[in-house]
């Protein structure tokens, strides 16, 4: 009964990779956006705020649109990319990451912010008299002891990236093999009649690589904090 | 030689401070809320003052006239906070050598070995700071902030957050410092017994202003600790 059939398999890996290469090239524009947010004051810094959780709070499908008219293949930056640097957005499994990327991203943010502001400063100003410059302060001081946030964002940003499924579809549509997800694949299978056993095993799927996100979240956070607190 | 004519204004409070002090331990003494932090917080360079020059044996790390201000990294301003500020997330060791790879300095084992006999830390290095004493932890800041081989020491209270048998118990490292060390400091404190036992010069601070200047006698002739 529980046998996947290899389209299936395909949304599975497809909506891993997509997930996987979203929340990797998010993490580290996170982590700088993050930083800005909670250490510096700086002009228009509450637009960008709202600009990061936008995606948060924008119907999904209002999103991929944008996504879509920006990106696409005649779109003011997806014509630029095409032309200048063949990447090319639309239609693609990359597509799909970006979109992912994007909606995920406040999620991903908000915890490392958070985590970053918990850091003592007062510790920042110590290793700068040690004769760290601020960049190596950060790297040295601020960013291991906020990494419990780090992973934390990056668990709930790869979790709402494998379950987007609006803006992903609105911008990149469903194609399988290329741009269908787990979520797009569930959504064409509950169109289709006898589809319904397929959509289920799909949805175990997801129901498992949810939970192992959340448990691998939970050890490494633990693992970090014991690291860090090292008693 | 430490030079420092500064003022700063800090909201209601205001610091206009002028001394001169070739001693091997200066002491910066007042009552809390003197000024005796925001002036060393000046000294270190985390702290920039509104107008004024700092200089340390001729070489100007603050001269708001030539709009002079070097960066608190490159000061090589050792610092003895009185919350220690170790760093939790490294082992004592670590701690320790913090300052000597971010100054990107060659590793002396003589130097280290001395430090740390000194201070009477070689049997922590491998201890997180969130399992030592109060003592043990503010004499490693002492030991990683002499490790990064700074050319001045700025101490704030390092005996403030220790109750009294303990500071009995750091004292006398402070001294040894002092007479074996080599690097002039800046010794902060409201307490004019610390102050008689380590200062070999004076500055006296209230409001913001140095009220007195001179050896250990200008200190209150009381030997009750304040």
């Amino acid at each position: 009964m529980f046998e996947l059939s290899p389209t299936e398999w395909t949304a599975i890996l497809l909506s891993l990779r997509v997930a996987t290469v979203a929340t990797l090239v998010a993490t580290p524009l996170g982590i700088a956006v993050a930083w800005l947010l909670a250490r510096r004051e700086f002009w228009g810094k509450s637009i960008a705020d709202a600009l990061i959780h936008l995606p948060l709070v924008l119907p999904p499908v209002v999103t991929g649109y944008l996504l879509l008219l920006t990106f696409g293949r005649r779109g003011l930056v997806g014509a630029w990319l095409a032309d200048h640097l063949g990447i090319v957005f639309a239609f693609r499994w990359t597509g799909a990451a970006l979109a992912c990327g994007i909606m995920s991203f406040p999620l991903l943010v908000r915890p490392i912010r958070l985590s970053i502001e918990a850091v003592d400063r007062r510790l920042e100003q110590a290793a700068g008299t040690l004769g760290a410059a601020p960049w190596r302060v950060f790297l040295t001081v601020t960013l291991p002891l906020a990494l419990p946030g780090v992973l934390a964002g990056m668990v709930l940003g790869f979790a709402k990236a494998i379950g987007e499924f609006g803006a992903t579809i609105t911008f990149v549509s469903n194609i399988p093999g290329e741009t269908q997800t787990i979520s797009s694949a569930i959504y064409s299978l509950i169109q289709t009649p006898d589809g319904d056993s397929a959509a289920l095993r799909l949805v175990v799927v997801s129901v498992l690589i949810a939970m192992a996100a959340l448990v691998g979240s939970e050890w490494f956070a633990r693992r970090a904090l014991q690291r860090l607190h090292g008693n | 030689m430490l030079r420092v004519d500064v003022s700063k204004r800090l909201g209601e409070f205001g610091i206009e401070a002028c001394f001169e002090s070739d001693g091997r331990v200066t002491g910066l003494f007042g009552a809390s809320g003197a000024g005796k932090t925001s002036l060393i917080n000046m000294i270190a360079g985390l702290l920039r003052p509104d107008r004024g020059i700092i200089a340390i044996d001729g070489e100007t790390l603050d001269d708001t006239m030539a709009q002079t201000h070097i960066p608190v990294h490159r000061r090589r301003i050792g610092y003895v906070f009185q919350d220690a500020r170790l760093f939790p997330h490294l082992d004592v060791r670590q701690n320790l050598d913090y300052g000597r790879r971010m100054n990107r300095l060659a590793e002396d084992g003589a130097l280290h070995r001395r430090v740390t006999d000194l201070l009477d830390i070689g049997n922590l290095l491998d201890r997180r700071p969130g399992k030592l004493s109060g003592g043990e932890r503010q004499r490693v800041a002492l030991g990683r902030a002499l490790l990064s081989q700074p050319r001045l020491l700025l101490l704030d209270e390092p005996l403030g957050s220790l109750d009294e048998e303990r500071k009995e118990e750091i004292l006398p490292y402070l001294v040894r410092l002092r007479d074996e060390a080599g690097i002039p400091m800046v010794y902060v404190s409201h307490d004019a017994y610390e102050m008689r036992q380590l200062a070999t010069r004076i500055v006296m601070l209230r409001r913001g202003r140095v009220t007195a200047f001179g050896g250990t006698e200008v200190l209150p002739a009381a030997l009750a600790r304040v």
